[in-house]
Order: C-alpha cells, then sequence, then structure tokens
C-alpha cells in the first residue's frame, strides 16, 4: 500500500511524459488525476491505521547504494509524521490534479503539464517518506527540479523564466548548507540512516562535541543542525531566503496552490520536525529557529499589507505563516508546527485555487486594483473565499484559529526571551494578516468595479471541476482544525505522535500552553478583530485613506511595497557582483586566460608551427642539401661540446 | 690464397631468384615485340610472390655467407617478407593506374623487382660495404622510378630532387661508413662491436655514426633529412608514390635497426641521443606540417615522416622491448599505407586522377562503405583505439617508458594529438561536406587491397597474438 | 723514401689544389680541366702506393671516359653557370659558416687521430706476394672474398644502364630507321617491279 502511494504518482507523471503526444492530453489528464486521488485515498488509510490505530511501518524497497561503509537503503519510514504528511501532500495535490483540468483547458501543453505535477508530487512523497538522508536529499533536488519546471511552465514568458532560475538558484543556497549538513553527518556519525542518526545523537562521545574550524571550536550538533536548517529556509522560504516565492507567482496559480500549500514549502518545516530529535539536543539552533521564524511572520505579513497582485498576497502570508510553523518548532511545540502546517495546506489550498479562480473569471487580470464588486457576480467563489480567509486569520472553530493559537500560546510559555520576541512578533502578524486578508476580499469582492466593460461581460463562475475541488477544501478549512485538535496537540497526542518527533511533539510546553494566562489566549482574537475593522474601514467605509496614508508615509510605503528593498539589495550584494566576476571570469579568466593559452592559442601556435614548417619546405634542391648539411653539423656539434665518450 | 670453392648460395637464393627473375623480364621486355606488360607485370608478381615464399623456406636459423657479409635470421626474414608484400601491393596497383593513364612501360615491375633485391641485400646486410651496395641498388632503381612518367614535369623534378639528395646523402653515409672503417679497422658489424666493447670508443667514431646516421635516416626520410620527401611524393606517380611509401621504409628502418643494435651496441648512449633527436623532431614535423597541406599525397609524405618519427622511439629505446615494437609498428604501418593508398589510387573520375583532399567531400553520401574504411584507416593512423594504428604506437611508447624516456614519450603522445588533427579533417570532409563530383567506381584490386589492410587494421586487435610473437621472435634475433 | 715523400706531397697537394679549383673556376670548361688534372694527380698516389692497376683504371675511365663526357656536355649544354652562381652566392655567408664548424670539428676529430692498433692488419688486403701482379692479386679477391660486393655494383651497373635507357630513349614514331635485316633480306623480287611504260606517257 506504501509503495502504491509513493510511486502510483511516479507512474502517472511518466505516462503523462513520454506518452502524453499519443495518449493525448484529456487521457493524460484522466489518468494521473484518478492515480493521485487512489494515492490520496490510500494516504487517509495509512493516516488513520498509523495516526489513530497505532503502529509504524517500515518498507524496503531496495538496497541504493553501496560505498566502502556508506551503505544506503532506499526504504520508506513511515510513523506518524510521514502519515499526516502523506495526507496533506496527497490530498491537496489530488484537488490541484482535478482543479487544473478545468483552469488548464485552454493550454496546449497540458500532458506536460500534468506529468510536472506528478512528478512534483512524486519528489514530495519520497521526501516525507524518506529513511536517511540520502533519500530526503533526494526528494529535496527532486521537488526543486519539479518546481524549477513548473514555475518555468510558460516557459515563452522571460518573466516566468527569471521566476523559475531565481526559485531554483536560491534554493541553491539552501541546499549547500543542506548538503554539507549531510556530510557533517557522514562524518561524526558514519551513517545517515534517520534511526542510527537519532539512537547515537544524545550519546555522542566527548571527541565528537566539538568541531575545530580555523581555531573555533563549535558545537557538533548546532552546526549540523544550522547547516540542515539552512537547507530548511531556502526550501520554506524563510527570511533571507524568502525571495523566490512570490516571484514563483509566474508560474500557473494550481502550481501556486500546489507550492504553497503541500509540497515545496512545507519541506523544510516537514524536515525540522523530522530531525527534531537532533534540534532538540541544541538550544542555539531552536533559538535560531525561533527567531527566523518569528521574524519571517512579521516581515511577511507587513510586505502584504501593500501588495496589489492577489496571488502575492497570498503568497506573502504563506510565507507568514511558514514562519508561524517555525516558531512553533523552534519553542519545541513540534506537534503546534505540524498541526499549523496540516491546517494551513487546506485554507491555503483553498485561497489559492480560489483566487485562481478570480482570476480566471476576470480573464487573467491578477491586480486588486482592477477588481472589485465581484461578489454578486461569482458568489461561489467569494464564499470559498471568504472561508479561507476566515481561516487564515483565525476566526474562532476555523482550522486556523486552533492551531495559530496554539503556535502563539506555546511561544508564549516558552519563558525564554526570543520566546517572547516570536510572541509579540506572531501576535502584531496575526493583526495584520487579518488586514491584508480582509483588504484582499474588499478590494476583490467590494466596492464598485473598476474593472473594464469588456473584462465585466466576460466574468463568469468557474466549472464544477474547479469549484468542487474548492468545495473540499472548504471543508477541511473548516472543520479540520476542531477535528484533529485532540489527536494533534490535545490530550491524545502523545498517542498520536509516539516515537515520530522529539518528546512526542513537545508534551511539556503542550502542557505548560494550557494554562497560559486568558489575555494571552484572546490576544490573537482581538487583533484579527482589530485587522478586519481597520480593513473594513479603509476599504470599506472610507476608501481614500488609503491613498492618504500612502501619501503621508511615503517612505513606509515605498518600503514594504519594494519587500524591504530585499530584491534590490540582494542585486546590489549578490547579484552583480557575481554577474561582475561572471563577466571577468568568462572575459579575462576563460576567454582571455584559458581559451588563450588553451585550445585557441595552442590551435593558433600549431598553425604558426605548421605555416613555418610548410614555408621552410621551398622546393629548392639546395634549401634541401642545405637543411641535411645543417643537420649534421648541428649534431656533430653537439657531440663536440658534450663529448660523450664513456 | 683465399678460397676458390662456391660460397654457400643458400641463404642468398631469394635474392638470387629476385635478380634472375628481374633479368629474364628485362630480356622478355626487350626482344618480345609488342604489348608484354600485362606478361611482365604478372612475372613480376611471380618472382616476388617466390622470393617471398623462399625468404620463409630457407631452413636454418642463422645463415652466415660470402665471409660473413651477408646474414639471414629471423629479423631479415620477416623484414624481407614484409618489404616484398609492400612491393607486390605497389605492382599490383600500379597496373591499373599506368593503364588508365596510358604510361604503361614494362620496365617499372623490373625496376621495382630490383629496387625490392637492393632492399633485400640492404636487410640481410652484415657489413658497412654490403649495406651501401644494397642501398645504392635500391636508391638507384626508386630514382628512376620516381622519374618514370619522363613527359610529366612535376616528376622528372620529383625524381631529379630524390637523386641529387639520395647521392648527398649516399655521400655522407659513405663518409660516416670511412670514419668507422678508420677509427675501427673493420666494415663488419661484429669487428666493429667488438672493437667499440674492447674500449676503441672515439669521437671519431661518433662522427662516424653521425653521418652514417644521416645517410639512413634521409633513407627513412627522418627530420632533417626527409626535405625530399613531400615533393617526390607529390610528383611521383601515385603508384611510385604506394610504393615509395612501404617497403623502401621498412627496408631502410630495418637495417637502421640492424646497424644501430649489432654493430653499435656498447655505443648506445651515443647514438641513442641522435636517435631521441631525429625521432621527436619527425614526429612533430610530421604533425605540424601536414596540418597545412591540401594534396592527399603531400599529406601521406608528412604522415610517413610522422610515422617513421614513431617508429624511432621504439629503437631508441635500444631494447628488445624497443625492436619488437618497431616491428610492430612496421607491419602495422605497412598495412594501413597500403590501405590509404588504395583509397588514394581510387580517387579518379573520368577526366583523370584527382589528388586534392577536397574531392574526397561528402564521399560518405556516395559511397558510404569506402568512406567508412577510409575513416577507419585514417582513425588507425591517428593512433585512436582499437584500430590497429594505436597498438603500434602503444609497443613503441611501452619500450620507450621503460627505457626511462618518460620525455620522448609524452612529446610522441602530444605530436600524435596534434597529428590526429589531420587524419580527422580528412574524416570530417568525407562525412560532413557538400558531396563532390563522384568517383569511377573502384578496381577490384583496389578493393582487394582496400579489404585486406582494413581487416588487418580493424581486426587486429581481437588476434594481436601472432603478429606479436613474430615480432617478439625477429627481435630476439639481433640481441 | 724521401723521393717517395716528396712526390706524395706533390701530388697530394695539386690533388687538392685543383679540386679547389674546380669549384671557383668561372668557367666551366677550364673546371672539368682542372677536374682531369685531379684524376691524374690522383693516380699519381695510387702509383706511390704500388697500386698501378687502380692508376691506369682511373686514368683510363675517368679521364678516358667521364670527364670527356664531363666535357662535352659542358661544352653542348648551354647553362648559365653565372646565374647559378648568383643563388650560390646568396648563400655563400651562411654556407661558409656551416661549413667551416664542420671542417674545425673534423680536424678536430682528426687531430686526436689514434690509430688502431692492429689498423695494419685491417687496412686491406696484404700486399700481393712476388711475382703475383697487381691484376691478378685483385682478380683473386674480386671473385672469392668479395665476389658478392661485385655482382652487386653488376646489378647497380644494370639498374644505371636500364634507367638512362628509360628515362632517356624516345621512341618517335615519325623517325625513320635503318632495318639491316630487312635490308639485306632483300631480293629483286620484292625490290624491283616492272612494269612495261607505254611511249609518251607518265607511270
Amino acid at each position: 500500500m506504501y509503495s502504491a502511494i509513493v510511486f502510483l504518482p511516479l507512474l502517472g507523471a511518466l505516462i503523462a511524459g513520454f506518452f502524453g503526444r499519443q495518449i493525448g492530453a484529456r487521457a493524460s489528464e484522466i489518468i494521473t488525476c484518478t492515480l493521485l486521488t487512489i494515492s490520496a485515498v490510500l494516504s487517509w488509510v495509512a493516516f488513520f491505521s498509523i495516526g489513530v490505530d497505532g503502529g509504524e511501518e517500515h518498507v524496503t524497497v531496495l538496497r541504493w547504494l553501496t560505498s566502502d561503509t556508506l551503505q544506503v537503503n532506499w526504504a520508506f519510514r513511515i510513523d506518524t509524521l510521514t502519515a499526516v504528511m502523506l495526507v496533506v501532500v496527497n490530498t491537496v495535490s489530488a484537488l490541484v490534479h482535478w482543479y487544473s483540468i478545468g483552469y488548464m483547458h485552454h493550454d496546449p501543453h497540458r500532458p506536460r503539464f500534468f506529468a510536472y505535477l506528478s512528478l512534483f508530487t512524486f519528489a514530495m512523497l519520497m521526501l516525507v517518506t524518506a529513511d536517511n538522508f540520502l533519500q530526503l536529499f533526494f526528494g529535496w533536488e527532486g521537488v526543486g527540479l519539479a518546481s524549477y519546471l513548473l514555475i518555468g511552465f510558460w516557459y515563452l514568458k522571460p518573466s516566468a523564466n527569471a521566476a523559475a532560475i531565481k526559485a531554483f538558484v536560491v534554493n541553491r543556497v539552501g541546499d549547500f548548507g543542506f548538503a554539507l549538513g549531510i556530510f557533517a553527518i557522514f562524518l561524526i556519525f558514519g551513517t545517515i540512516s534517520f534511526e542510527e542518526v537519532f539512537a547515537n545523537a544524545p550519546a555522542l562521545p566527548e571527541a565528537a562535541r566539538t568541531m575545530t574550524f580555523l581555531s573555533w571550536e563549535f558545537d557538533t550538533l548546532t552546526v549540523i543542525c544550522l547547516l540542515l536548517f539552512m537547507g530548511a529556509m531556502g526550501k520554506s522560504a524563510q527570511f533571507l531566503l524568502h525571495t523566490w516565492l512570490p516571484d514563483a507567482m509566474e508560474g500557473p496559480t494550481p502550481v501556486s496552490a500546489l507550492i504553497h500549500a503541500a509540497t515545496m514549502v512545507t519541506a523544510g518545516v516537514f524536515m525540522v520536525a523530522r530531525l527534531s530529535p537532533l534540534f532538540a539536543l541544541s538550544e542555539t539552533a531552536m533559538m535560531v529557529v525561533t527567531i527566523v521564524g518569528a521574524t519571517t511572520a512579521f516581515f511577511a505579513a507587513t510586505v502584504g499589507l501593500v501588495q496589489n497582485d492577489i496571488k502575492r498576497v497570498i503568497a506573502y502570508s504563506t510565507c507568514s505563516q511558514l514562519g508561524y510553523m517555525f516558531v512553533a518548532l523552534g519553542v519545541g511545540a513540534f506537534s503546534a508546527g505540524i498541526f499549523h502546517l496540516f491546517t494551513h495546506a487546506f485554507f491555503k489550498a483553498l485561497l489559492f485555487l480560489g483566487s485562481g479562480a478570480v482570476i480566471h473569471a476576470m480573464s487573467d487580470e491578477q491586480d486588486m486594483r482592477n477588481m472589485g464588486g465581484l461578489r454578486n457576480m461569482i458568489p461561489v467563489t467569494y464564499w470559498m473565499m471568504a472561508i479561507g480567509t476566515l481561516a487564515l486569520t483565525g476566526f474562532p472553530f476555523t482550522a486556523g484559529f486552533f492551531s495559530k493559537d496554539a503556535i502563539i500560546e506555546s511561544a508564549f510559555v516558552a519563558h525564554n526571551g526570543w520566546g517572547f520576541y516570536a510572541f509579540l512578533a506572531t501576535v502584531i502578524a496575526a493583526g495584520l494578516t487579518s488586514f491584508y486578508s480582509w483588504r484582499l476580499m474588499f478590494l476583490t469582492f467590494h466596492g464598485r468595479s473598476r474593472a473594464s466593460a469588456d473584462v465585466l461581460h466576460h466574468v463568469h463562475e468557474s466549472p464544477a471541476v474547479m469549484l468542487v475541488p474548492l468545495g473540499v477544501l472548504a471543508i477541511g478549512a473548516l472543520g479540520a482544525g476542531y477535528l484533529f485538535k485532540d489527536l494533534f496537540i490535545g490530550g491524545n497526542h502523545e498517542h498520536f505522535w509516539r516515537e515520530a518527533m522529539a518528546a512526542a511533539g513537545g508534551t511539556e510546553i503542550l502542557e505548560a500552553m494550557h494554562h497560559a494566562p486568558g489575555w494571552v489566549a484572546w490576544s490573537p482574537t482581538v487583533m484579527m478583530a482589530a485587522g478586519f475593522v481597520l480593513a473594513w474601514y479603509m476599504y470599506i467605509r472610507r476608501p481614500e485613506v488609503p491613498v492618504a496614508l500612502a501619501r503621508r508615509h511615503v517612505l513606509l510605503y515605498k518600503f514594504l511595497l519594494n519587500k524591504w528593498y530585499f530584491d534590490e539589495i540582494y542585486d546590489f550584494l549578490l547579484v552583480r557582483p557575481a554577474m561582475r566576476l561572471g563577466r571577468f571570469l568568462w572575459k579575462q579568466g576563460d576567454g582571455r586566460v584559458i581559451d588563450g593559452f588553451g585550445p585557441d592559442g595552442v590551435s593558433a601556435r600549431v598553425l604558426d608551427v605548421t605555416r613555418s614548417a610548410v614555408r621552410l619546405q621551398s622546393g629548392y634542391v639546395y634549401h634541401y642539401a642545405f637543411a641535411m648539411l645543417i643537420g649534421v653539423a648541428a649534431l656533430i656539434t653537439w657531440y663536440m661540446f658534450t663529448g660523450s665518450v664513456h | 690464397m683465399p678460397s676458390m670453392a662456391l660460397p654457400n648460395l643458400a641463404p642468398a637464393i631469394p635474392e638470387i631468384i629476385l635478380a634472375v627473375g628481374a633479368m629474364a623480364m628485362l630480356m622478355l621486355g626487350v626482344f618480345r615485340s609488342g604489348r608484354v606488360s600485362d606478361m611482365i607485370n604478372a612475372q613480376a608478381v611471380v618472382v616476388l610472390v617466390l622470393a617471398a615464399a623462399a625468404v620463409i623456406l630457407v631452413p636454418g636459423k642463422l645463415l652466415l655467407t660470402f665471409d660473413g657479409v651477408f646474414i639471414l635470421d629471423d629479423f631479415a626474414r620477416f623484414m624481407k617478407v614484409l618489404t616484398i608484400i609492400g612491393s607486390l601491393v605497389a605492382v599490383v596497383m600500379s597496373i591499373g593506374y599506368f593503364k588508365a593513364e596510358k604510361a604503361m612501360r614494362f620496365e617499372f615491375p623490373i625496376l621495382i623487382v630490383l629496387a625490392t633485391l637492393g632492399m633485400m641485400m640492404m636487410i640481410s646486410a652484415n657489413g658497412l660495404i654490403a649495406l651501401y651496395m644494397g642501398l645504392e641498388l635500391q636508391s638507384l632503381a626508386l630514382y628512376v622510378v620516381a622519374a618514370i612518367q619522363r613527359d610529366s614535369a612535376r616528376a622528372t623534378e620529383a625524381g631529379l630532387k630524390y637523386f641529387v639528395l639520395g647521392a648527398l646523402a649516399s655521400g655522407m653515409l659513405l663518409y660516416g661508413a670511412s670514419l668507422i672503417y678508420g677509427f675501427s679497422g673493420t666494415t663488419e658489424f661484429a669487428g666493429i662491436a667488438a672493437v667499440i666493447a674492447g674500449g676503441g670508443m672515439s669521437l671519431g667514431l661518433i662522427f662516424g655514426i653521425v653521418f652514417l646516421l644521416a645517410g639512413l635516416a634521409f633513407k627513412v626520410s627522418a627530420v632533417p633529412f626527409h626535405m625530399w620527401t613531400p615533393d617526390v611524393y607529390e610528383g611521383a606517380p601515385t603508384p611510385v608514390t604506394a610504393f615509395f611509401a612501404a617497403a623502401p621504409k621498412i627496408a631502410a628502418m630495418a637495417i637502421f635497426v640492424r646497424t644501430m643494435v649489432t654493430a653499435f651496441p656498447a655505443a648506445t648512449p651515443e647514438w641513442q641521443q641522435i636517435v631521441v633527436f631525429i625521432s621527436i623532431a619527425s614526429m612533430a614535423l610530421g604533425a605540424f606540417a601536414a596540418i597545412g597541406q591540401t594534396n592527399i599525397k603531400r599529406l601521406m609524405a608528412y604522415s610517413s615522416i610522422g610515422h617513421m618519427g614513431f617508429a624511432l622511439v621504439g629503437l631508441a629505446s635500444g631494447s628488445l622491448a624497443g625492436v619488437k615494437g618497431v616491428i610492430i609498428y612496421l607491419s602495422i604501418y605497412l598495412a594501413m599505407t597500403a590501405g590509404t593508398f588504395a583509397c588514394i589510387l581510387a580517387m579518379r573520375r573520368r577526366e583523370g586522377a584527382v589528388e586534392e583532399i577536397d574531392e574526397l567531400a561528402g564521399l560518405a553520401k556516395r559511397s558510404p562503405m569506402f568512406a567508412f574504411l577510409l575513416a577507419m584507416l585514417m582513425f588507425s593512423l591517428a593512433g585512436i583505439p582499437p584500430l590497429a594504428g594505436f597498438f603500434a604506437k602503444f609497443y613503441v611508447f611501452l619500450a620507450a617508458i621503460e627505457a626511462q624516456l618518460y620525455g620522448l614519450a609524452v612529446l610522441g603522445v602530444l605530436s600524435s594529438v596534434v597529428g590526429a588533427f589531420y587524419y580527422l579533417r580528412i574524416i570530417k570532409i568525407m562525412y560532413f561536406d557538400e558531396p563532390a563530383e563522384a568517383f569511377e567506381p573502384m578496381p577490384g584490386v583496389l578493393r582487394t587491397v582496400l579489404g585486406l589492410s582494413s581487416i588487418v587494421v580493424i581486426l587486429f586487435f581481437l588476434i594481436p597474438g601472432p603478429l606479436v610473437a613474430a615480432a617478439d621472435f625477429a627481435a630476439r634475433s639481433l640481441f | 723514401m724521401i723521393l717517395a715523400g716528396a712526390f706524395f706531397y706533390l701530388f697530394a697537394g695539386l690533388a687538392v689544389a685543383a679540386a679547389f679549383m674546380v669549384i671557383t673556376a668561372r668557367n666551366p670548361v677550364h673546371a672539368v680541366l682542372f677536374l682531369i688534372l685531379a684524376f691524374f694527380n690522383a693516380a699519381g698516389l695510387f702509383v706511390l702506393m704500388g697500386a698501378e692497376f687502380l692508376a691506369m683504371i682511373l686514368v683510363i675511365v675517368y679521364v678516358g671516359a667521364v670527364a670527356v663526357l664531363f666535357l662535352f656536355v659542358v661544352m653542348m649544354l648551354d647553362i648559365d653557370f653565372v646565374e647559378l652562381k648568383q643563388g650560390f652566392l646568396q648563400y655563400l655567408p651562411f654556407g661558409a659558416l656551416v661549413g667551416a664548424i664542420l671542417l674545425i670539428e673534423l680536424i678536430l676529430v682528426l687531430g686526436s687521430w689514434v690509430i688502431s692498433p692492429d689498423i695494419a692488419q685491417h687496412a686491406g688486403a696484404p700486399l700481393a706476394a712476388d711475382g703475383v701482379t697487381n691484376t691478378q692479386a685483385l682478380g683473386q679477391i674480386l671473385y672469392t672474398k668479395y665476389v658478392y660486393f661485385f655482382e652487386a655494383a653488376g646489378m647497380i651497373l644494370l639498374v644505371a644502364m636500364i634507367g638512362a635507357i628509360v628515362l632517356t630513349l624516345h621512341h618517335k614514331p615519325a623517325a625513320k630507321r635503318q632495318n639491316i635485316a630487312a635490308q639485306v633480306g632483300r631480293d629483286p623480287k620484292t625490290a624491283i617491279e616492272i612494269r612495261h611504260v607505254e611511249p609518251g606517257q607518265g607511270i
């Protein structure tokens, strides 16, 4: 069954990818969607049999490679964490597949698109079922590859290509650290199997506890964790390595949904959770995780306030929500982090697919300033988006309410400096989230329409194949929190998580969380309400206020609009020097030195020698005779002077 | 009073067959009026085959006769067979060419047979006088053959150049021989070796060796005594060039090896320096100068200069393995050259033979088999595995490495890389350029030669054993 | 012996001087005449060594045949030697340099000449016993010890002859040749035909 879960998407990808041209677009769609749906159903079965009923599975597929002491099996490790991820990935992916049938029906390259989607899913499944670091890395890179292919799916669009390259390159920075981390693990532990590493990590011999680099001493585990976390930052678009995520909007909207909700960005969160037994051993690493997560949550929320592209707003909200998850992981509430991942998957997918429906209805218009008043024209979509927004902002009893509150509370009860920082950041971010989410809703669906008559004429509700997935996700967005709260972070969590994460997902902090002061529990809800009211005031009641504000605080507005100038800073600090260096190495190093003295130079010299050798061949007999005489004279002279008579 | 008894003629039976056969053919040609060329060509083939059979069949392991100046050992047998094969191929391939050019002369096969006689005498020479006699006999015949198309200005010029420079080289060789005789008191190889081994080494002797080597190097066309080669190869009729490229080179290299190894074993460090020098110079010049050529015969001239350089690498190591390498190299070189010249002879259109490399353009589209085999030969000449040419180079370089001549081996490999360029260029022209006008269909004789040599070249790596063993056997007789 | 020594130096000096004149003389005819002088001196040297047969052969073959042939060739061909010399002069400095280097080195080597201890035995066949003439002695070894070389030389000469014929003999179809056999074999029957001619008419 587990093999089926993992390999059905691959099968679909292979069929659609290699035979899509022969079997046609429709068949490709049906095959991939069906296989993915089977996979998703099986995932739920696995979720209940593993998580709820208890149990853990190990499936060895084959011996992958053997190199001296390095022995790696290709094996699936199916525990609760994996089961949760399987559910998230496969469910969202299956819905995205179905949705794509409607969304992409104009596109001539649908078989390729569906092949990529399935490949993406397969890579993510490889990642979450990994039994060792190599397999994790394989899935990791597979996800990176598939995201590159999908973001750049419309490869005729230069901006799509640029975004694809950006996503790939920024991820490479993280992967660099990730790979170094894996090397370090092999160096220290002599194995890359999770089980053995986790078993040996707490009782590391004294000699291996610190490592020396340039006469600096470092705690080995901290170094390893930070290196690995670097990879997570890249994949999960955390502060400093987040720049690729908003640009990844260039891909088709279902891809955005998949990237943001199920695959790709959750990989980092999953990885930290999976390696929680290691992270739990290093306080420094946990601190870094918390601070990075909190900063991201706050930073991304501020940027989200002023974006005008409907998908960008949601993209920044993803970034922000991922920050929440890392905060949870950082303070030790692993289960809360994964719970948020779980609930977030539903409402974020819902929001993206919903916005996709809006864009679809508006003839590919993405700028919210050109929308407005769509509530009555596409009511189903409107309500779906509303549900998603409620869940995202943490409206009581929706999915986001439970998981987000749990995170904020656990940050508060962590009782250390960075925990409090994280608490403040997340609470403020909750308010900001509410504001920009409702701003999105009001700008898009309320007020007067600002679209052209031509566009308005074409506005239409999406087909059922798109609306049904939205409905399914809406149910998840409403109910997932309430239904699974008990399992994930409630009383049953120890039974649920068991050995899947360190300390069964953070029993201690979950315990403390329930005794948090009342105002702490209420603060996010209050912030949410405040954000809503402010948004209503500014975009429904007094629509001229935002413009005035922006004009008055033009610097701040520009700062936020330009995403804290990160792209510009990176461009100045990294991209341009790299380009200059590249140009220098290309023109001077490669062109002048290597080509000049290498291939080009050598061939030019060869031709020179050839020319002179040919010129020697003058055709005159006395030249030839002369050459012979000179030859003899030279040899004789040589012996005269070396006088080599032994 | 010297003995009046007849010397033992058995070791010289092949030479006697050739001499008598040549004279008989001459009589026939002179006294039978009408078209006798076909008959004489056939007779030449028969005489050469008989001589080859005699070389193999004369009993005895090591035969000396004529007061010890004539030797027939395994080395000589092997080299003689190779030489005869070279001559045979040249005779066979010439018939069609001269017929097509309407320049058939019955003297041509006779001169080839006489040249072969000279080469065989040279290979069997066991003293300086015998060496010179054989050398002159073959050279004189070659001078005439080069100019045999006396109505062609180019051929005449080629013959004259070859003659003048050859005379100069002979003069040097004679001068060296007289110096050696003067300083050692004998002309026989064994005697010279004994004198040197007995402490008779002197600067005068070295000078003698230098001059002697200059004369021999001229015959194998090693740099800087190679200058005649491109002009003569280009100017002479193509079958003559085919002959020049194979048999005389083998014979000259054989006597080169025999002289150095049997007459001057104790002076190895001295002559080794010269051989290393001319070897490197030949490999480098062969590689570089060939790049600039547009005429395929001229290109083959530089190619043969380079290949002689590679063969000399084996001699430079001065060891058993080195001589073995030289023998293997020459055998494979013979096959490659024969095949390549069969291809060059097949470059013929209705209006006549063509020699420019560009005429091969797009050959692969018109006659794929021809192009494929020529490409294989080119790859082999460039020394690309698993073709025979690679193994030829492999054995000589191996010997050089074993003799710790690392610099020589490295330079050899480098120049073979440079040399690969012009071989590959021919392949590129054949396969990727716009097709030129088609050639006339290839005559059966050329097909046969090309086929046989291609089989050797392409399939050598499957059964290298017999040749390597035979070469080993032959090389051992010199040590 | 002093007389012999004096003659040796006379002949040797004259031979070298004549050889030098051969290559420096402006008039090619003079050059050939100097060559003949050099041959005569060489013959004189042979006589001094007691090799009178070789001396006579040298005079007969080289002076009598070869040099005279040269003379004819030089006189019959119209070769512009001045033009040839110009090319020669152009390369003279460099050529002289190379020549000088070679010369100096050879002199240095010959200066260190050490006659091999047993050169006397190896120098050649021992002088013929009394009563055996020079010619006889040569003949004896030429057909025994050196028979191989002798035959080889014969082959070389044969090739030279073939070469000369191949390269120079032109069969011109238009040329009329005398066929002695046909000439001699003619008889009145084939040679003459008798016709009856009518008076006042031609044939």
